[in-house]
């Protein structure tokens, strides 16, 4: 063999290991079917007609234990309402249209979570559907992510919650003092293939749940076809919760 | 040697009072050797995995199976004889060891640890006394 050869034989070897894996678009090179990324579209302009609506709210919160806490310093929340203009202080456009009303949020699930980089235990991860998910048992407490978090999704258990929890769900875990929880994209009720607990709840069809890298999903259908605002899009967060204007 | 027959008497008791711990732990109520666990009251005669292995590593099984459903999202456990188990603390174990008072805390108190899986988790109503 001479050089020359050999050369030519190690450059056709090095493209063979390297070329299936970048050829491929829209896979992981893996064979696996590409992973779900589940997002939330929310229809604020049906949401706002039902004024006073707390559906979701309390059906999140019976399922997962979330306790109701007297002092509004320990809140507790997974899912809430919040003022257009505390939600969207960037957007100004529909602050006339929503003056008064308030607007459900929920943890965004990032797509480059905050929370995630900051957590010394890696309680906080980022599940390959896009979930930003907790695990309880790592976390402990010292509520880096909640700084870290701008869309104040996460809750703090300054004390033991069980004492606030009106009937204890015996299908979820509660939590214990000193850990921080939020909420999970109904990550148990996904396992076994039902929507989030605040989707289904929701009888005005003003949460719309579904994958992002399905094109049929309802969720890219609707975003494709009315605009819709993300919360603080500008700090690069990319959050997968969308909602719905017009 | 003066006081000889109160310094006898002291040598006596701190003698006594050094060997009553062994003698005790013989003879009375705080008898020595692993507590006795109650079995399933449902009958159950195999666990996920042979009795030995789980009463030596049952704390390793439950960190993995806790790893596998929260961290990547699986379910399934496969034992080591094919058979195949909801990875599950709940209903899993609990299903099976609803004798909690019986088995679990026979033993944890013995041993002298306190797990904390019930400061969260919530023990299944039928069956078992939760605390």
């Amino acid at each position: 063999m001479t050089r020359r050869e050999f050369l030519r034989l190690l450059a056709l070897s090095g493209f063979s290991l390297v070329a299936p894996a970048d050829l491929l678009i829209g896979s992981d090179g893996t064979g696996r079917k590409a992973p779900k990324r589940w997002a939330m579209v929310v229809d604020i302009f049906a949401c706002a007609k039902k004024e006073g609506c707390t559906e979701c709210i309390e059906a999140c919160h019976r399922v997962h234990n979330v306790p109701d806490m007297p002092d509004a310093a320990r809140r507790i929340k997974w899912i809430w309402t919040s003022p257009y203009h505390a939600l969207f202080p960037e957007q100004p456009a529909y602050m006339e249209a929503f003056k008064g009303r308030r607007i459900t949020a929920l943890c965004n699930h990032c797509e480059d979570p905050p929370c995630v980089p900051v957590c010394p235990t890696k309680a906080t991860f980022r599940r390959d559907d896009g979930i930003v998910m907790m695990d309880y048992h790592r976390c402990i407490g010292c509520r880096y992510c909640m700084a870290a978090c701008p869309y104040g999704a996460r809750s703090f258990n300054w004390q033991d919650p069980r004492p606030f929890i009106h009937a204890i769900d015996k299908g979820y875990p509660t939590r214990a003092k000193g850990v921080v929880e939020k909420c999970s994209f109904c990550d148990e009720r996904l396992a076994r293939g039902l929507l989030p607990a605040c989707v289904d709840a929701c009888k005005g069809a003003c949460l719309v749940f579904g994958d992002l890298n399905d094109e049929r999903s309802q969720v890219v259908r609707l975003l494709r076809s009315r605009p819709a605002i993300q919360r603080k899009p500008e700090l690069g967060t990319r959050p997968k919760v969308f909602y719905l204007l017009a | 040697m003066y006081s000889k027959p109160l310094v006898l008497i002291i040598i006596m008791v701190v003698l006594a009072g050094l060997v009553a711990p062994f003698i005790y732990a013989r003879i009375g109520k705080g008898a020595s050797g692993p507590p006795t666990l109650a079995a399933p009251p449902g009958g159950e005669k195999e666990c996920v995995e042979p009795t030995a292995y789980m009463r030596r590593h049952h704390v390793d099984v439950l960190m993995k199976w806790r790893d596998a459903v929260v961290r990547e999202g699986r379910l399934t456990y496969v034992a080591s004889n094919g058979r195949q188990y909801v990875m599950s603390l709940t209903t899993t174990c609990i299903g099976c060891h609803s004798n909690k008072a019986d088995f679990c805390d026979r033993c944890h108190d013995y041993v002298r640890v306190q797990p904390r899986c019930w400061e969260c988790h919530t023990f299944p109503e039928k069956g078992g006394a939760a605390r």
